[in-house]
């Protein structure tokens, strides 16, 4: 178990600098997802973590020790990788026992070892099958019992559930979660999936071009987002931002406004306004996506895409005029210009 | 997603209609077989005759004998020669195996300054034909004191600059992950390459293996140029020998290279399977 601290942490291949000087502390037995679009560096830091990739400046610390010039091997941390790197060659239980390579434990210790992690994760009918035989979630958790039997300080995982389906992603990430709860191990967690981070996080990092934009709980994010894109990142479907300007404590859409308002899909509802609006949308609907407990309204505003909700059974019709109201509190306000956060209306 | 869907389908299709174009081409693939065939036929029958039967060019001799094999084999010379093709064929080949792979894994997977110059000094060796170096080899031998030695006769071969190609096209297929999830375990690089990445390319080890010990199985050139003294011989230069020590004697030259030809025919009798592979592979990727 150890804590992980970033300091100044910079990466750069050449004269491009990929990951600008980033800080972040991660507490003992915390579990941090970094996400971000593709691209933006939540990778290169993970595998700086691991020791994979070489730190341009700043430090990287495990527990209380600077692990810059330490091999991957000596700073006990595990790592499961998007697409399993689990061997072809091996069994199962040869696969798993890999993450004890260098143990110094005996023969009949590793075994149990192994054994035990195979019985975490449901894996003992399979241990003396070929990863050939196993299904994609199943691969994924030998991956995980390759890096469980190291008893490592921390886990690192690289989108380890970018390619299952969308059912058993679901279900890996309750439980990668409830094996956190279980473990009780620090866990650096990297995806482009808001749904996984808001999930699975105790706290989510949210990273755009090599810059750490905001760090904090999934809720805490998801009500009060920093800037428009991070707004706009977390929480499906997106917010709907738009240019306002403000007459008398009401907003009415303007191009150009003098503030950016955004409303979450689900804080912006189609039908009668109720006492005092504090801004409310009219457009031609162009969409609907029933949902089941509730439905999407895509109409335009002004030529802008905008999504609200509408109750399950009075669902407009396409084509149809629609008025969408948010009540007091539900607005979110951004600098036109920085696209900063302001105090919520 | 039936992975047996489509072959099912393509075979009873080929049943059902036998397209005139096909039988052209059955014709033409069964003449030539029968082309490559006939001399391998020849051999063996000639081995079973006598030395007044052999112009006699029937495929099934009139009166079979074993006296050729018996005369070769008690002659101590040929099973010299076999031992000496065999013990430099499969040195040879154990030698490309590793090194071959481990100069490919280290240029497909790290990085490092002046690594694309040496991929291409290496690949630029492909281009100089045999006729070339021989003589520098010669030379080389010569002031080194390798001729008519072991060493000598396998110096040239012991890495292949197209067996290192194969071998780093078939590293770079092996994604970095498999690598990096070892390195994180704890394994050293050369652990690493030995544990992980060569269970990955079996299939092409195995034709490298394949390719390298038929290739000086039955080199004859530079083993020619090189060896001197007859216990140094390999197989093919010894039956050459055989052939104009005196008049020639064509039952026995057939009786040396059928009991030659059957190593190779071993193995492409066991290995087949690996042997088109290793065509296909080596085709595609190189
Ligand atoms: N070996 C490399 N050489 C040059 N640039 C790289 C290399 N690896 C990654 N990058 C760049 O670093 C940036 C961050 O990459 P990465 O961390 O993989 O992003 P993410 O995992 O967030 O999708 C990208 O712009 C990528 O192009
Ligand atoms: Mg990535």
């Amino acid at each position: 178990m150890a804590t992980i601290t970033l300091r100044n942490l910079v990466k750069s291949y050449g004269k491009t600098d990929v990951i600008h000087g980033i800080n972040l502390e991660v507490a003992d037995g915390e579990f941090v997802v970094f996400v971000g679009p593709s691209g933006c560096g939540k990778s290169t830091t993970l595998r700086m973590i691991a020791g994979l990739e070489e730190v341009s400046g700043g430090e990287i610390l495990i527990g209380d020790r600077v692990v810059n010039e330490l091999d991957p091997k000596t700073r006990n941390i595990a790592m499961v990788f998007q697409n399993y790197a689990i061997y072809p060659h091996l069994t199962v239980r040869q696969n798993i026992a890999f993450g004890l390579y260098t143990s110094t434990l005996s023969k009949e210790q590793k075994a149990a070892k192994v054994s035990e992690a195979g019985a975490m994760l449901g894996l003992e009918p399979l241990l003396d099958r070929r990863p050939s035989d196993l299904s994609g979630g199943q691969r994924q958790r030998v991956a995980i019992g390759r890096a469980m039997v190291r008893d490592p300080a921390a886990f690192l995982f690289d989108e380890p559930l970018s390619n299952l389906d969308a059912q058993l992603r679901a279900q890996m990430r309750i439980e990668i979660k409830a094996l956190h709860q279980r473990l009780g191990t620090t866990i650096a967690y990297v995806t482009h999936d808001q749904v996984e981070a808001m999930t699975m996080a105790d706290r989510i990092v949210v990273m755009r071009d090599g810059h750490i934009l905001q760090s904090g709980a999934p809720m805490e994010i998801y009500d009060n987002p920093v800037d428009v894109f991070t707004a706009r990142f977390i929480g499906t479907p997106s917010m709907n931002v738009l240019p306002v300007v403000e007459e008398g404590g009401v907003m009415r859409p303007a191009d150009p406004g003098t503030v950016l308002a955004g409303i979450r899909p689900h804080d912006l509802l189609v039908g009668e306004a109720g006492a005092g609006a504090s801004l409310s949308l009219a457009g031609r609907v162009t969409a609907v996506e029933p949902l089941g407990p509730e439905t999407l309204v895509h109409f335009e505003v002004a030529g802008k895409p905008v999504i609200a909700t509408a109750p399950a059974r009075q669902a407009p019709a396409i084509g149809a005029e629609v008025v969408a109201h948010a009540q007091p509190g539900r607005v979110h306000l951004f600098d036109v210009a920085t696209q900063k956060s302001l105090p919520r209306r | 997603m039936n992975p047996t869907a489509s072959p099912t389908t393509s075979r009873s299709l080929a049943m059902k209609r036998i397209r005139p174009g096909r039988i052209v081409i059955w014709t033409i693939l069964f003449i030539g077989g029968l082309l490559m065939v006939t001399p391998l036929l020849f051999m063996f029958s000639t081995s079973f005759k006598t030395a007044a039967q052999v112009y006699d060019l029937r495929l099934i001799p009139a009166a079979p004998t074993l006296d050729n094999y018996i005369r070769v084999l008690s002659d101590g010379r040929f099973l010299r020669w076999f031992l000496n093709s065999s013990f430099i064929a499969i040195t040879v080949t154990l030698s490309n195996v590793f090194f071959d792979s481990l100069v490919g894994y280290t240029l497909a997977k790290f990085r490092f300054r002046g690594r694309y110059l040496i991929f291409i000094a290496i690949l630029s060796t492909l281009m100089i034909p045999t006729e070339m170096l021989v003589i520098p080899w010669y030379l080389m031998s010569a002031n080194l004191g390798w001729l008519d030695s072991y060493w000598g006769i396998m110096f040239p071969g012991m890495m292949t600059a197209f067996g290192t190609f194969l071998m780093k096209q078939f590293f770079e297929t092996i994604p970095d992950d498999f690598l990096e999830a070892a390195r994180i375990d704890g394994l050293n690089e050369f652990t690493i390459w030995w544990r992980v990445a060569m269970p990955l390319v079996t299939p092409a080890l195995s034709a490298l293996a394949i390719f390298t010990f038929l290739g000086n199985w039955t080199a004859f050139f530079w083993p020619l140029i090189v060896t001197t003294s007859q216990e140094l011989y390999t197989l093919p230069i010894g039956l050459s020998s055989f052939a104009v020590e005196q008049a020639i004697q064509w039952e026995m030259i057939m009786t040396g290279a059928a009991l030659a030809t059957l190593p190779t025919l071993l193995v492409f009798l066991l290995l087949q399977r690996y042997i088109v592979r290793g065509v296909m592979l080596a085709g595609l990727k190189g």
